[in-house]
C-alpha cells in the first residue's frame, strides 16, 4: 500500500513540478519534440528511398535458356530445384510461343507478318527468375549455369550492381545521419532535463536534510522527465503522421509523372517502427536525463 | 552500527575536521557529549567551527579523525544509504528557514511526513497539530513568501518537529528576526525542549544567551574554549 501510494504521491509530484516549472517543461518538450520531429522527417524519407530502391531490385530478373531439344519435364525439374534457392524470390516460365509473340509485338511491328507461322524463337523458352536480394545474383547465377540442361544464363550486372552500391550507401548515410541526430537529441534534452534540476538544486539539498531518501527525491524528477519525454515525443507524431499524408497527397496531385516511378509508403508502415522508436527516444532520453541529472544532487 | 549502551544524544571522541588536507582543520580534537533533554547553546565567532560542528551532525560531512555518535549511531560510519533514515530523527532549522516556496505551510510541514511514508490520515492529524503548535494553524494555506520572517521560522520549526525528532538543531535560527519575533522562536524552543526533545542552538545573540541562562559551549578557531553550566555569552576577546 506504501509502494502504491508513494508512486501516485511522486506521479502527482512529477505533474505539479511540470507546471510549477513551466518554462523550463516548455523548453524540455521544445527540444524533445525538435529531435523527434527531424528524426520522424528523416526516418520517413529514408524508409521511402529504401521502398524505391527495393522495388527497384525486384524488378532485375536472371534469365535461364535451354538446350535445344530439352523436354518438357526437364525444364519443370529444373525449374523446381531453382525455386528452392534462397535467393530467389519468384520464377516465371516464358514459354518459346510467348517469348516470339512480345518480341514480334514490341520489335517487329508490320514485318511480323513475313514469319508466317514461323517461331524463330523455338528454343528460346526460358525462365525468369526474380531475386530476394540482387546483391546474390552473381551466386545464382554461378549455380545455374553449372545446370545439365542449361544452354546460356542471361543476367544484367550493371543494374544489379548499382542498385547493391545505391543500397548500401543508402544504409550507411542513413545510419550515420539517425546516429548524429540520436547524439545531439541526447545532448539537447539531457541538458534542457539537467538545467531544469540544477535551479532545484537547492530544494533538493532541503529533501535531503529533512530525511528523504534519494529515492523518493529523485521519483518525482524521473516522472517529470518521461512526462516530458512522452510528450515531447508524441506532438511531432501527430504532425509528421499529418504532414506525410499532405506531402504524399501533395506531390501525387502536382507531380502524378512521379507517380510511376516513387511508391510511397502507407504511413501506417512507417508508424509500425517510427510510432514505437520515437516514444522509446523521449521517454527514455527522459528518463536518463533526469536520473543522471540528480544523481550529482543527492550527494547532501 | 547502534551503541546501545551510550544514553548520550550527541558524543563527540576527539573529532578533527579537515576540509582540505593542507589547511587548518575546522575543528580540532573536539570532545563533547550532550544528554537527553538538555539545551545547549553552541556560540562563537565566525569560523570557530560551529557550522562545521553541526554540518558533521547531519552527516552532511564526515570527521577525518575521532567518532561522533548521535542518538547511538556511530556517523562518521554511516552509509550514504542509511544517511536519510538517521536524519530523520534529528530536526533540524536554518537562519535562512529553507522553506520549499512554491509550497504552502501545510504542503512544507507534510512533507516531512511524506518523505517517511507516513500514512496519509496521520499526516492530516499530525500536521494541523504541530501547526497549532507554533501558532500558525490559521495560515496553513500561505505561501511562505506571504509570511512574515518569524512566521517562516516557525513553518520551519513545525516541520522540524513534526516527526518528533529526539534532537532538534538549530542553526542561527534568529539571525534574519527582529527582537520580538527572536523571542518567540526561542521561546518555543524551550518549549518544545521541555516536552523533552533535547535542542542544541548554534547563536551569535548574546542577548538571549544571557538572558535564557542555559548549556553554554563556546568555540574559537575549531576548538572548545569554555563549557558553562547555565553560562552566558563570553567575550570574542577570550
Amino acid at each position: 500500500m506504501r509502494i502504491i501510494n508513494s508512486f501516485f504521491y511522486s506521479l502527482g509530484q512529477g505533474f505539479k513540478n511540470i507546471w510549477r516549472n513551466k518554462s523550463f517543461s516548455l523548453a524540455t518538450v521544445a527540444t524533445i519534440a525538435s529531435c523527434v520531429f527531424l528524426f520522424g522527417l528523416f526516418y520517413s524519407v529514408v524508409l521511402n528511398f529504401q521502398n524505391v530502391v527495393r522495388e527497384a531490385q525486384s524488378s532485375v530478373a536472371v534469365t535461364v535458356f535451354f538446350e535445344p531439344g530439352t523436354s518438357d519435364e526437364t525444364i519443370v525439374a529444373i525449374g523446381e530445384e531453382i525455386k528452392k534457392r534462397a535467393e530467389v524470390s519468384r520464377l516465371e516460365f516464358i514459354s518459346a510461343e510467348e517469348a516470339w509473340e512480345t518480341f514480334r509485338e514490341e520489335n517487329l511491328g508490320e514485318y511480323a507478318d513475313s514469319f508466317g507461322d514461323d517461331n524463330p524463337l523455338e528454343d528460346d523458352s526460358n525462365y525468369e527468375i526474380y531475386l530476394n536480394d540482387v546483391s546474390m545474383q552473381d551466386d545464382l547465377v554461378a549455380y545455374l549455369e553449372g545446370l545439365d540442361g542449361v544452354r546460356q544464363v542471361r543476367k544484367s550486372a550493371i543494374v544489379a550492381n548499382m542498385l547493391t552500391s545505391m543500397n548500401s550507401l543508402v544504409g550507411y548515410v542513413s545510419m550515420g545521419i539517425i546516429f548524429v541526430l540520436f547524439a545531439v537529441s541526447i545532448f539537447l534534452i539531457r541538458n534542457t532535463v539537467a538545467l531544469g534540476i540544477t535551479v532545484r538544486s537547492e530544494e533538493i539539498g532541503i529533501m535531503k536534510l529533512i530525511g528523504a531518501t534519494d529515492f523518493v527525491v529523485r521519483a518525482p524528477f524521473v516522472f517529470e522527465g518521461m512526462i516530458l519525454g512522452l510528450i515531447g515525443a508524441g506532438l511531432p507524431l501527430i504532425a509528421v503522421y499529418f504532414l506525410y499524408n499532405r506531402a504524399v497527397e501533395y506531390v501525387m496531385t502536382h507531380f502524378s509523372v512521379l507517380s510511376t516511378v516513387l511508391k510511397f509508403l502507407p504511413v501506417e508502415e512507417i508508424f509500425m517502427t517510427l510510432l514505437p522508436a520515437a516514444l522509446i527516444l523521449g521517454v527514455g532520453i527522459g528518463f536518463l536525463g533526469s536520473f543522471t541529472s540528480t544523481r550529482k544532487h543527492l550527494k547532501v | 552500527m547502534k551503541d546501545n549502551t551510550d544514553n548520550s544524544v550527541i558524543n563527540l571522541e576527539k573529532v578533527t575536521m579537515k576540509y582540505e588536507k593542507n589547511e587548518s582543520p575546522a575543528l580540532e580534537n573536539v570532545s563533547l557529549r550532550v544528554d537527553p533533554g538538555e539545551f545547549v547553546f553552541i556560540v562563537g565567532d565566525s569560523g570557530s567551527g560551529k557550522s562545521t560542528l553541526i554540518k558533521l551532525l547531519l552527516r552532511e560531512e564526515k570527521p577525518t579523525s575521532g567518532r561522533i555518535t548521535v542518538n547511538g549511531i556511530n556517523v562518521g560510519k554511516l552509509r550514504h544509504s542509511k544517511v536519510s533514515k538517521y536524519r530523520r530523527n534529528i530536526g533540524v532549522v536554518f537562519q535562512d528557514f529553507r522553506l520549499l516556496e512554491d509550497r504552502n505551510v501545510y504542503e512544507n510541514v507534510a512533507f516531512a511526513q511524506r518523505v517517511i511514508s507516513t500514512p496519509g490520515r496521520d499526516i492530516k492529524r499530525n500536521v494541523p497539530s504541530v501547526l497549532s503548535l507554533v501558532g500558525l494553524g490559521h495560515k496553513y494555506k500561505s505561501k511562505p513568501n506571504n509570511l512574515s520572517g518569524g512566521e517562516q521560522q516557525r513553518v520551519a520549526l513545525a516541520r522540524a518537529l513534526v516527526n518528533n525528532p529526539r534532537l532538534l538543531l538549530a542553526d542561527e535560527p534568529t539571525g534574519n528576526l527582529d527582537p520580538k519575533n527572536t523571542w518567540e522562536v526561542m521561546n518555543l524552543l524551550e518549549e518544545i525542549n521541555d516536552a523533552g526533545t533535547t535542542v542544541v542552538v548554534v547563536t551569535h545573540n548574546r542577548e538571549i544567551v544571557n538572558a535564557m541562562r542555559k548549556r553554554v559551549i563556546t568555540m574559537k578557531k575549531g576548538v572548545i574554549v569554555s563549557d558553562q553550566r547555565k553560562g552566558g555569552y563570553i567575550d570574542e576577546d577570550y
